[in-house]
This record gives C-alpha cells, structure tokens and sequence, in this order.
C-alpha cells in the first residue's frame, strides 16, 4: 500500500507539476495570478475527452485540447488582459469573471454528467514495481512531466527567448529599457501556461475524470503550489508539486475528512517563514 | 448646514421612512423577502468594502467568514443550545477567525492579499465540505426555528425584515461613524500613503488589523441574518463564487463609498432573483457582469453616476457659480482598481 501511495504521490505531483508550472511563469512574468487556470485545466480535459471517446487517438486528443487552451489563453490575453495593462487588480478579477464564464459554458455544451475517458491504448497494464503492482499509465504520466520539466528548463535557461523571459520576471522596466518587448514575453508566456493547463487536464482525465467543478478543485491546488515553491521558479513549481501530491494522497488515506485542509499546512507555514516561497524569485 | 446637506437630509429621512414601512405597502410577502436578502447582503458588502474600499485590501475569501458565522450558530441550535447563546458564539468565533485570517494574510498587500485570503476562504469551504461528521457535508444544516427575542416572533417574513433593517441601520450609522473617525482617517492613509503613515508614527500592521477585525463582525452579523432567513445553510455559502458574488456588490457600486456596496447589493440580489426566474445561467451572468464592469466602469456605479450628475450640475449651474456638491464620497477621489508597486512593503 505504501509503496502504491508513493507511485500515486509522484505521478499526481507531476500533473499538478503540468498544471502550477505555467500558473507559476505567468505569475512571475505578469505578476498576476491568473484565476482562469482552472478553467483552462477543465476546459482542456473536456475537448481532449470527448474526442478521445469518439475514437479519436488519445495523445491527437490531449494536443487538440492543449491546442484549443493556447487559443483561448492568447485571445483572453491578447484582447481583454492587455487594455487593463498597469491594473494587476482589475486583471486578476478579470480572470475570475472570465472563470465563471467558462464553467458555465462547459456546463452547457458538456451537461453535468462527468466524462471518463479510457487510458490510451498500450498503458493499460499493470507492472510489477516496489512489491506491488503499479499501471502503468502513472508511470507515463510521470515520463511525461519529467520530459515536459525538462523542456520547460532548457527553454527558460539556455534560450535566448528564455532569458529574455528571466529577465522579464526579475526586473521588467528594465528589460523594457534593455528593448526586450515584454509585452510579446507575456502572450507568449500566457499561452504557453493556458496550454500547458490544458494538455495537463487531458492527461488528467483518466486519473480524475472531468466534471463540472474540476476547475474550482484544481485552481487552489496549483495556487498553494506557486505559494509554496515561489513565483516564477519552475524548480519551486517542481518541489511544490511533488509536496502536494504526496500531501494529497497519504492524506486522503490517513485523513479523509480533512484531507483537503491538511494540503494547506504547509502553504500557512511557509507563508508565515518565508514569504516569498521555498525558491521563490518574488514576493507576494 | 448648506443647502445640499439639508436636500441629502430629507432624502435619508425619506429613504428610511420608506424602507421602514416597505412590508405595509408591498403586499407580496416575495418582494419582502427579496428586500430582506438585499439588505443583509448590503451589510455584508459594506462590510467587505471597509477592506476594499478604505484598506484598498481585496479579499476574495469573506464568503468563508460569512458562512463560519452562519455554520456555528447552525451547528449549535442543532446541538441543542439556546438562541442567545449561539448568536454570541457565532460573533465572537466569526472575530476570532477575522483576527487569524488578518494576521496571516497582512503578511502581503496587494494582490498577495488576495491569493491568501483566497487559499484561506478555500480551507474553510474544504473544511465544511469534507468534514462530513461535523458539518453534515454537502447536505447543509438546517436551523429549526427563528429566534424569538422579547417575545416577539420573527417567523413572519416582514416581522425579519424589520429585524434586518435595523441591522442594517445600526450597519450603515457604524460605516458613517467609522469613516468620519480618525480611525477611517488613518486607514485611508494606510491605503494610500503607507510608507509616510508609517514614517509619520502610525503603526499600519495595527490599523489594518483592526479594519480586518471590523469587516470580519459585519460579515458575522451579515451571516447571522442569512442563517435565520434561510433556515438552512450549506458549503455553497462558503465558496468561491460567494466571495466572488459580494466582491461584485462592492465593485459594481463603487469602492469607499457609503452608497455603493448597498446599491451594488440591491443590484447583484435583483439580478440573481429576476435572471433565475427566466434563465439557469446565473454563472454566466455574473462572469459576464464582473468582465464588463471591470472593463467599462471599474469606479462603480455610484462615484459614475455621481461624476455624470455633477457635470449636469455644473452645466445647469453655469461655470462661475458651480457649487460641487458635498456627497459622502466627496473627500475621495474616484478610485481605480490599481495596486501600487510600494517599495516598502
């Protein structure tokens, strides 16, 4: 059993890594958390499971999902986020109403029965690991987010577009000055976040399924995530994740009634010590 | 007294005469009802703009301060205690968690206000909503009789009402007070001045935390009144969308104002009451309103309205003689939704 929780620890944790690591750059970067996350996770995991239950290849239907998040994100940002430039207030209420939005209309198309997509083809076996058996569509999933870590990490800090981004988080009227457009570095960052979310969700759907509500569980997840790890680090998101998803699962066996409290322990803690987060490049 | 302070005089007066004799002249008890929810969720905004408005802290978790007050008297009338007893514990738990929520969301302003306060209100929903043993989970709490104070009985519809609006009087009469104190003073200072209200020997943690505190009792009374004109209460009341609905109210009728969380209020109760008679899409008229207002009006209607009615004024007047009128607002400027980059946090 211990060792089973240990698997389902990781493999969560890389989901929600998936998740809180373009919640984190977009936070760093615009320095607004962005209260639409969920939806885009929500969102994201409705197209890619109604496709993947019409027969459509699993991974074709996680692309189109993270797909259809990048292009909802760019327009949110694009049309709405960026006249309320130098409002960080007004922008993340702006989320918020937008989130409300989105729910509703994933009610109306999806109706309120929840979808479980099956697990792609090839990964519906078990494997024999750690004296248990473990499926092995956890282990991809824990592939997946380590690949996706490591692409994040080779762009953000051996590009240029990458330090660029770097430059962005730490000092952003400087990086202005420097003649670094910060404002293409926030679109980009937004739809590369909303994407991320998206495809997160679809990879999700098979673990979790997808229900109306989905997004309001998983937006504080990857809130206390950022918190925790700091902003605008994806080695915090990273550590945070991990911490969460080992929190979420031993405490939903030992505790299950207050399972969900106990996922916010660590963020009070860390709040009270440490402000700005385990790693974090800014404040709150 | 000058002469738009006697015409502002009159209108209260007139104001309250009306409201006081509402439940005489509608004969629908539905319309008493919708006018009770309206004046305990303008309590309840007023009490969160004391935050919002005058700290300039946005807080996106009160609905879970709200619905602790509700949850405790609930949970306690249920358990058998007395009327009084559960009003009292309800106040005094609902202050204590107020005073906890503000000493670990005064860490940040701005926006890391909000992410706290935010993560704080989702403990409290999590809290309600898994904690089935004690809180009945999803299935809510239902509060078996109205209390009865003095004798007389408030299970009639216009017999609460009443006691709401006297609630909501005494509310308003503090809100004046509050504003007009050194205490309202000094709190705008710390919203937009911290750094010189600090240099200047104000301790601003301190006049925070009071403010916190206040809003919080305010949001007790608001979740009292709620509990006993819904009999019932559940983890909805908690949740996000709640925090989110009373933040429109203050928003939408204009920040540090009098008026404005109580116009925004009467606005946001006749929306949701009208809209889910023809439509289910509550969710989507909120988010849609919320966008737009945050779009188009971010001062609310209120400090707008007022700004329109002053030029017209000012137009009729002439120029020369234009004597701009004293509203309650006067002394603030209308107020954007902005976060100041403050060095010194």
């Amino acid at each position: 059993m211990w060792s089973l929780l240990t698997i389902n620890s990781i493999s969560f944790g890389g989901l929600l890594f998936l998740l809180s690591a373009g919640f984190s750059l977009i936070f760093g970067l615009m320095r607004i958390p962005n209260l639409m996350h969920g939806s885009f996770f929500m969102l994201g995991a409705y197209v890619g499971a109604s496709l993947a239950q019409r027969g459509y290849d699993f991974w074709l239907a996680a692309l189109a999902g993270a797909g259809v998040t990048l292009i909802v994100g760019g327009l949110v940002e694009r049309v709405l986020l960026r006249r309320l430039a130098g409002q960080p207030l007004a922008q993340v209420l702006l989320t918020l109403g937008l989130s409300f939005i989105v729910a509703d209309l994933c009610l109306m198309i999806w109706t309120g029965d929840p979808i479980q997509p099956g697990t792609p083809a090839g990964l519906r076996s078990s494997v024999a690991a750690l004296g248990t058996t473990v499926p092995l569509y956890r282990l991809a999933v824990v592939v997946l987010a380590v690949a996706v870590a490591a692409a994040l990490w080779l762009l953000i800090e051996h590009s240029r577009l990458g330090a660029m981004i770097r430059a962005g988080v730490d000092d952003a009227p400087i990086a202005r000055a420097m003649g670094i457009r910060v404002s293409s570095l926030f679109t980009f960052v937004f739809c590369l976040g909303a994407g991320l979310a998206g495809f997160a969700g679809v990879v999700g759907s098979p673990i979790l399924s997808v229900y109306p509500g989905l997004d309001a569980d998983m937006l504080p997840l990857a809130l206390i995530v950022v918190i925790l790890g700091g902003a605008g680090s994806l080695v915090g998101a990273l550590l945070g994740s991990l911490l969460i998803g080992f929190l979420y699962n031993f405490g939903q066996a030992m505790l299950p009634d207050l399972s969900y409290v106990i996922l916010f322990l660590p963020m009070l803690i860390v709040l009270l010590v440490r402000p700005q987060g385990l790693l974090g490049r800014v404040a709150l | 007294m000058s002469r738009v302070n006697v015409i502002q005089g009159v209108a209260l007066l007139l104001g309250t005469a009306a409201l006081a004799t509402l439940p005489l002249w509608l004969a629908d008890s539905y319309y008493v009802n919708i006018a009770t929810q309206i004046l305990f969720y303008a309590v309840f905004a007023l009490a969160l703009n004391v935050l919002v408005g005058y700290a300039g802290l946005t807080s996106l978790g009160h609905a879970a301060l709200f619905g602790v007050s509700g949850y405790t008297a609930g949970l306690l009338l249920a358990s058998g205690q007395g009327q009084l007893a559960s009003v009292l514990a309800a106040l005094v738990v609902t202050v204590l968690m107020s005073a906890l929520f503000a000493v670990l969301s005064l860490r940040a302003t701005g926006i890391g206000f909000l992410m706290i306060t935010l993560a704080l209100g989702q403990i409290l929903w999590g809290l309600t909503y898994r904690w089935a043993s004690l809180t009945n989970g999803d299935n809510g709490v239902t509060v078996a009789d109205r209390p009865s104070p003095l004798g007389l009985s408030l299970a009639d519809p216009s017999a609460f009402y009443w006691l709401t609006l006297l609630a909501f009087l005494v509310c308003a009469a503090s809100m004046v007070l509050f504003v007009r104190s050194p205490f309202g003073a000094s709190l705008r200072g710390t919203r937009d001045q911290p750094r010189r209200m600090s240099a200047l020997g104000f301790d601003v943690w301190t006049i925070r935390f009071l403010a916190f505190t206040l809003s919080g009792f305010w949001s007790a009374v608001a979740g009292l009144l709620f509990v006993y004109y819904n009999q019932f209460i559940s983890p909805q009341v908690m949740s996000l969308q709640s925090s989110a609905e009373v933040l429109l109210m203050v928003i939408s009728g204009g920040t540090a104002t009098l008026a404005g969380p109580v116009v925004g209020a009467a606005l946001v109760v006749i929306m949701k009451n009208v809209v889910s008679a023809y439509v289910e899409r509550w969710n989507m008229v909120l988010g849609i309103v919320f966008v737009l207002i945050i779009s188009f009006m971010p001062e609310g209607l209120v400090p707008g309205t007022a700004r329109l009615v002053r030029s017209a004024y000012r137009g009729l007047c002439g120029p020369g003689k234009a004597e701009v009128p004293a509203s309650e607002g006067a002394s603030e400027q209308p107020r954007e939704l902005r976060v100041r980059a403050e060095a010194g946090r």
